[in-house]
């Protein structure tokens, strides 16, 4: 396991180029239900805001601030770019297949298919302490579109 | 010892440590000699726990293969041996920083003596409240009112402990603020402490910021107006020579494992006089006199802050960790980390996009050196560290209010021990220099 398997490129990318990046610069869409969590990881001070809009089934957008390595906000940006669009059941899902890929520790190969750019951080599931960072945003997520489906 | 005075100079260059030296030193530390993703591991996060030499690991095992017994009770040969080498070991530490042996309490760690000082001295407002023990927990009683005064530069174990004890008495906090260079402001001290402070708490040496703290000046500033003083000796007492009784200050707080030994022990030291009226934080069995169905009178110091079974073993390690501490020389100790300390901070200045926090290269500091890097994360400046082989704190350091105060949320620290030489160091700086590179910062 090498470290540029961990840093790949699309990571480094995203973490400089943030999809979804600045609540207070994207207002929800009108009639939107809506969900907000903040996630905060207390050992490295890794923080997420996430806040997730939901009309008729669909995640319509998912925006967030936050600060931390940069694996911790890639993360946040490739969730943010993959989620948008899809139905709530997907989103649950694709949440669960994360999840089960980064805490395999390296078991669970991560399938393309369903994660898209997020397939990206199988690396990290070999790095046990940083699964947390890579998590950080998917958490929110999860807490953020059982409030907006509640 | 020689009876022949040798000048300061000579001495110096007759007895420093050097890289030889430390090469050989190393040699007792079995953890240190493995290879960490195909590279020699270079440690360098001793300000977080030290490594242990082969004489205090096998010192743990030879008391449980010969001795184990639970001490102050029983009178089969076990137990007298095992309560011997257990109070023979509090006479050792006792001695390594100038204590005397009843004002020697064994802890889990810093963190357990700090909050026993706190509980203790929220205790005493209890028992003065109802007439109970000494007549002179009056004075030490804290609170509405009442001010206790940290600083800017504490670790989470030298600051907690006191908003507690604030919120349980009804005392204020107040903190002495530090100047960008990571200095106390002495001048704001001098105001700060005042006639209501019954308490002043810093640390000796900063586990950020590197920075020696001017005890003898706090202290006097403390006794001008009568308030406690309590020193957090953490970074201070594993690596230069400290003396509680010449500090003078009233409490001091140090962990086993900063200094060489396991887990599970550290030390509380307090003025003798303070320590017998104080009442007790934990209650329980080995710290009585009497009991009755209705209350318990409690034996003096350092028994009264000992109840239940303690960390032996950790304990006689740890005496063989000061031991090994004092063979090498405590001073030489100081010496060589001065240097590494300085060659760190000299070398990441020299860096393009490191910013070191505390103070600048050829000021005095302890061995170790905390920054950040321009546009990488301290987490990912860690990891790259770690694919090299060299392992560094990385993140707040437990001092999340001294990061804020920089304007920072987490840095990167490398901290050195008697086994770092000063190639640690380079292949270090050479490590760092080639962060921003890998990151696109």
């Amino acid at each position: 396991m090498s470290l540029d398997q961990l840093y790949q490129q699309i990571i480094l990318d995203h973490s400089k180029q943030r999809h979804g990046s600045g609540l207070a610069e994207t207002a929800a869409p009108a009639g939107a239900a809506t969900g907000q969590s903040h996630q905060l990881n207390p050992v490295c001070g890794d923080e997420v805001t996430l806040r997730l809009a939901v009309s008729d089934g669909t995640v319509q957008q998912i925006s967030w601030d936050g600060a931390g390595c940069s694996i911790s906000m890639a993360s946040a940006s490739v969730l943010s770019e993959l989620g948008e669009g899809m139905s709530v059941e997907e989103l649950h899902s694709v949440i669960d297949n994360f999840r089960e890929v980064l805490r395999s520790r390296g078991k669970v190969q991560a399938d393309p298919e369903i994660l898209g750019d997020a397939a990206a951080f199988e690396g990290v599931a070999r790095y046990a302490a940083r699964v947390k960072c890579a998590m950080i945003s998917w958490v929110a997520a999860e807490d953020a579109l059982n409030q907006a489906t509640a | 010892m020689t009876a022949v005075s040798t000048p300061a100079s000579l001495q110096q260059s007759v007895y420093a440590m050097d890289n030889a030296e430390v090469l050989r030193i190393r040699n007792d530390f079995p953890v240190l000699d493995q290879l960490v993703n195909g590279k020699p591991l270079i440690y360098l996060d001793s300000g977080a726990t030290s490594q242990n030499p082969l004489s205090v690991i096998e010192a743990e095992q030879e008391f449980y293969e010969q001795r184990n017994a639970a001490v102050h009770r029983g009178a089969h040969h076990l137990a007298v041996e095992a309560t011997e080498v257990f109070e023979d070991a509090r006479q050792t530490v006792a001695d390594f920083v100038g204590a005397q042996y009843e004002e020697t309490v064994w802890t889990s760690n810093a963190t357990e003596g700090l909050n026993l000082i706190s509980y203790a001295l929220s205790n005493a407002a209890l028992w003065a409240a109802q007439g109970r023990g000494s007549s002179a927990l009056n004075a030490l009683a804290i609170g509405p009112g009442d001010e206790i005064v940290v600083t800017e530069m504490e670790h989470h174990a030298n600051l907690i402990p006191w908003q507690e004890l604030a919120f349980r008495t009804g005392a204020t906090l107040k903190y002495i603020p530090i100047t960008d260079d990571g200095s106390l402001r002495l001048d704001a001290a001098a105001d700060i402490v005042g006639e209501r402070t019954k308490l002043l708490a810093f640390t000796h040496a900063s586990n950020v910021l590197g920075t020696i703290n001017p005890v003898a000046e706090l202290v006097a500033l403390a006794r001008r107006v009568g308030a406690l003083v309590v020193l957090d000796a953490c970074q201070s007492v594993p690596h230069m020579a400290v003396n509680v009784k010449e500090l003078d200050v009233d409490f001091a707080v140090f962990s086993g494992h900063k200094m060489l030994a396991p887990t599970g022990v550290g030390v509380l030291y307090g003025k003798q006089e303070l320590l017998d009226v104080l009442p007790p934080f934990l209650t329980g069995g080995s710290m009585i006199t009497t009991v009755t169905m209705e209350r318990a009178e409690y034996l003096p110091a350092p028994q009264r802050f000992e109840a239940g079974t303690q960390r032996i073993s950790q304990a006689v390690a740890l005496a063989t960790a000061v031991n090994y501490l004092a063979e090498t020389g405590i001073d030489r100790i100081h010496a060589w980390e001065a240097t590494l300390g300085q060659r760190l901070v000299k070398g990441l200045e020299s860096i393009d996009g490191i910013r070191v926090v505390g103070p600048a290269a050829g000021s005095e500091r302890i061995g170790l050196a905390a920054f950040d890097v321009a546009g990488v994360h301290a987490h990912d400046v860690g990891q790259f560290l770690d694919d090299r082989g060299i392992a560094v704190r990385v993140g707040h350091h437990c001092a999340q209010p001294l990061h804020r105060r920089l304007g920072l949320t987490a840095t990167t620290r490398a901290s050195t021990y008697l086994y770092n030489t000063t190639d640690d160091v380079d292949a270090f700086l050479d490590a760092v220099s080639g962060v921003r590179a890998y990151f696109q910062a």
